[in-house]
């Protein structure tokens, strides 16, 4: 895709067809990289002044309100403050893996943003196997967290590090189980033919959710479960200051630290993005085709139903953290390994036995052609 | 893990909880024996706030010593106060008005829902939800502003004194007292739909670190754990001092409504419930007080007979003894202050055995334990 | 049971062991008892029927000018009477028997009792100092104690 992207460039562009096509590419490369980066930090910025806004508004104050109008410079402030603090690394503490430890942490959640399919055309790269790239690259959270608790030489680091670990790998099984349905229904693992296969009656009604009783209760299983990889509350077991006081991110400082608070809000966006490409439609909505619209409209268009819903996802798992108590560790576990795991399971056969015995039509389907 | 130990060698692990901790609710210090998760021991250390209250006491007079009460239990400034006044006024023979005794009344029941009300606030925090942890602080700025208008001070009162009270109530205390009421009521059944029944916080609290009312009594547990074990003990029902006799209200008890009786939920709620009783009392106490002076005669420098008095008053946490030895001059020569939550980090050893990591922070919560009490 | 009535059981089971009732100006009255016999009455106070003392209320060393004691407060939920026992001890190695297998409660008090005032509860399951740092010099709490000028070389 970038590929064509550089061919319609040199052809838009004459002058540029004495130059290799391959430094074309590498040039838009880095271009759609630098853009989905960029908006990615800028959005994990602007998310957590959402999150203190909204923690604001629950528990009856106020919130940020002194950079900027109604505060909303604060991340910048934060990040400022961040990027100067002094950089302390524990004397004990193993230094190679303790530097190492945030980036993998950031790219695993960061590299995720490439198959995040914003609109029609808006994809950084569209690759066939995308949900199976996002589970792969997300993984590498894991080898970072275990590793911050491990090098930072902290025994309640250690202790996050560890609950991390068993807690991410355990929440994975359920978490690509629930995503399997709409892979299923698609026929594809790339996102925006999931996305596309969602199209049609209305909009609303080709959305998987309402595809089947089974695809309906797969959306809520998911949720759940990436709320768990997210290490959100109430499933912030690894991180709970009451307990573990920061756990495996507490003997970081500066802009270190700030790279697991950014990995954390960009791993919401992604988990919010799989929900709404698989379950809500992606870019679809009910009565407007986005395909019909003249080509920069509907990727304009596309983008903002993208991000409406996928932000919504967002807010509503800051509501849910600023509204329940946290689980203890054991209970966690055995929520994903005796209910999650098992109804996944459960979920996924019925997804499957109905695509076979109703030739892959869908409840609204079937009604809509009752009605002819 | 114990069962295939042959195949993979585990090691106990040794973990400081503390002093710096944020649910330890101060400086307490946890020395945790943990195989993985799971506590194999835990021993408190405490001490780290000691200030040697006691060896104070022994040379200032009876009534300079009213201030280094508010430094005890900060929490409830009030009750400490009033349990010290209660304490050389019953050693000196001293007759205090009524009128003061109602406005102690009214401020240690005042303080008992601000006290308790942290209690709930900084348990929840503890339990992952910090929300209500604000809602519990915005009730209580209200008293504190209640507090300020009596005597100038929001946190360290140094109220009530020797005999009486420093002042009389301000005017419309009452009545803003009586409007505080009407619009904490409410609020208490708002915190149950809130966090009290959430299944979560439920699944949490039930079944975990359990008091048997027989270990509660014998460790010397007071006040709503020894209560939340299911022993309807209340000092100011069964040993009634001050005006309390003439106040009727029901002694909340755990009854095991989630789980068993004694456990951390139970000690959560009868805490809860508690909130709701002492407004119960303060409505009482607001429409039965009579007019008259709120101090006694006592001459600042005074001399009580040669005696031994040990007084002790339903706080907050609990039961606070004072155990005073007078030998007639104007210095105490011994005073004891038995903290509620000193004796009850005694069974804290005992109860936490075999719990996770993340039990040790309900159980410190459930009992809600404050340092300066316990290092005096 | 009024004061009396309970000082005359315990003397009639252990004798000379009750050696007087401190009465007048004592809220409560205190048993006074001696040193050895201190766990043995506790149990009798806890286990008769009549007295079910089954709360150890407070527990405090005394230093009397010529002697210390430890104070007993006890109470009874079952029956809800009072009562103080005591036991004199001499400033010299001052020690009696610990009462932590009678009221668990005792442990921390007792604990308290020795780090302030540097009395030796035999028995005890755990006697350390507990609001004192280990490596404290001294009984603060004794009458004679002299305040350090350094603590590990810190100006105190």
């Amino acid at each position: 895709m970038l590929e064509s992207l550089a061919i319609s460039l040199v052809d838009a562009v004459p002058v540029l067809s004495g130059v290799p096509l391959w430094t074309i590419t590498l040039l838009v490369m880095v271009v759609v990289a630098a853009a989905v980066l960029t908006f990615a930090l800028t959005y994990s910025g602007l998310a957590t002044y959402v999150e203190r806004k909204v923690a604001g508004d629950i528990q009856a104050r106020i919130g940020p309100n002194r950079v900027g109008p109604v505060g909303i410079l604060q991340f910048l402030a934060d990040g400022i403050k961040l990027l100067l603090k002094e950089d302390i690394i524990p004397a004990k503490a193993d230094r190679f893996l303790f530097i190492l430890a945030p980036y993998l942490v950031f790219i695993g959640s960061f590299a995720a943003f490439v198959v995040v399919p914003f609109g029609m055309g808006l994809i950084a790269s569209d690759l066939n196997i995308g949900i199976y790239y996002v589970m792969a690259i997300t993984s590498l959270v894991v080898v970072g967290v275990m590793l911050a608790g491990w090098a930072s030489n902290n025994k309640w680091a250690l202790l996050g590090g560890m609950r991390a670990a068993a807690q991410i790998v355990s929440y994975e099984i359920p978490v690509g189980m629930a995503l399997i349905p709409a892979v299923l229904i698609a026929g594809s693992l790339s996102l925006q033919d999931i996305v596309r296969s969602q199209g049609g009656l209305f909009g609303i009604f080709g959305w998987n959710l309402f595809h089947n009783p089974f695809t309906f209760f797969s959306f809520f299983l998911y949720y759940v479960a990436a709320l768990a990889e997210t290490n959100r509350t109430p499933f912030d077991i690894p991180e709970a200051e009451s307990e573990l006081v920061s756990g495996y991110h507490v003997e970081y400082s500066g802009i270190r630290f700030a790279f697991f608070f950014l990995a954390e809000y960009g791993d919401m966006f992604v988990v919010s993005s799989l929900a709404t490409a698989c379950f809500l439609g992606g870019w679809h909505v009910p009565f407007l085709n986005a395909e019909a619209l003249p080509a920069v409209w509907g990727n304009l268009f596309s983008l903002g139903v993208f991000l409406g819903k996928t932000l919504s996802l967002v807010v509503l798992m800051m509501w849910i953290r600023w509204t329940l108590p946290r689980l203890r560790v054991d209970q966690l576990m055995r929520m994903s390994w005796k209910y999650l795991v098992p109804l996944t399971f459960f979920n996924l056969l019925g997804v499957s036995l109905w695509l076979l015995l109703f030739q892959g039509r869908g409840v609204p389907q079937m009604i809509a052609s009752l009605f002819g | 893990m114990k069962a295939n130990a042959g195949a993979l060698p585990t090691q106990e692990m040794l973990i400081n909880m503390g002093p710096q901790h944020p649910s330890t609710h101060g400086v307490l210090r946890v020395i945790l024996r943990t195989d993985g998760e799971v506590v194999v021991n835990a021993k408190p250390d405490v001490g780290y706030l000691h200030r040697a209250l006691e060896k104070i006491g022994e040379r200032v007079t009876y009534a300079q010593f009213m201030p280094f009460t508010d430094r005890l239990d900060y929490l409830a400034s009030m009750n400490c106060n009033a349990a010290w006044a209660w304490t050389v006024e019953k050693l000196a023979g001293i007759e205090v008005p009524e009128r003061a005794e109602y406005i102690r009344v009214i401020v240690c029941e005042l303080n008992r829902i601000s006290s308790h009300l942290i209690a709930f606030g900084s348990f929840t925090a503890d339990m992952g939800a910090f929300t209500p942890f604000l809602y519990a602080i915005r009730e209580r700025e209200r008293i504190n502003d209640l507090f300020e208008e009596i005597c100038g001070n929001r946190l360290t009162y140094n109220y009530v004194r020797i005999g009486g009270v420093s002042a009389d109530l301000p005017d419309r205390f009452l009545e803003k007292t009586k409007e505080f009421l009407d619009y904490f009521e409410p609020k208490v059944p708002e915190y149950n739909k809130l966090i009290s029944y959430n299944k979560i916080f439920v699944h949490r609290l039930a079944n975990v670190a359990v008091a048997t009312p027989e270990d509660a009594v014998g460790y010397g547990l007071t006040g709503p754990n020894l209560r939340g074990s299911g022993v309807p003990f209340d000092l100011r029902r069964n040993e009634p001092y001050s005006v309390y006799p003439k106040i009727d209200f029901d002694v909340c008890v755990g009854t095991g409504e989630r789980g068993t009786v004694g456990d951390c939920f139970d000690r959560y709620m009868v805490r809860i419930n508690e909130m709701k009783e002492s407004v119960k009392i303060l409505r009482q106490a607001i429409a039965q007080i009579p007019d008259g002076p709120v101090m006694a005669k006592v001459s600042r420098v005074f001399k009580p007979p040669v005696g031994e008095v040990y007084f002790r008053a339903e706080n907050p946490r609990g039961e606070t003894g004072i155990y005073l030895v007078s030998d007639g001059t104007v210095n105490p020569y011994r005073l004891k202050i038995r903290a509620p939550s000193f004796v009850t980090m005694n069974i804290f050893e005992k109860i936490t055995r075999g719990l996770m990591i993340a039990d040790i922070v309900a159980v410190i919560g459930s009992f809600d334990i404050i340092l300066p009490e316990i290092d005096r | 049971m009024e004061p009396k009535a309970i000082f005359e059981a315990v003397q009639a089971t252990f004798g000379e062991a009750a050696v007087e009732l401190q009465e007048e100006g004592f809220h409560p009255a205190f048993l006074v008892v001696s040193p050895e016999k201190v766990k043995e009455i506790g149990r009798f106070l806890r286990d008769d029927p009549a007295m079910k003392f089954d709360s150890l209320m407070c527990l405090s060393g005394v230093d009397y000018p010529d002697r210390f004691a430890v104070a007993y407060h006890l109470h009874s939920l079952a029956i809800g009477h009072r009562i103080g026992v005591k036991a004199y001890l001499p400033r010299e190695a001052p020690s009696l028997p610990s009462v932590d297998d009678v009221w668990p409660a005792a442990n921390f008090q007792e604990r308290e009792a020795f780090d302030l005032y540097g009395i030796v509860f035999e028995g005890s399951w755990d006697l350390r100092r507990i609001l004192l740092p280990e490596d404290w010099e001294g009984h603060p709490l004794r009458k004679d104690y002299k305040y350090p000028e350094f603590y590990h070389g810190i100006k105190v």
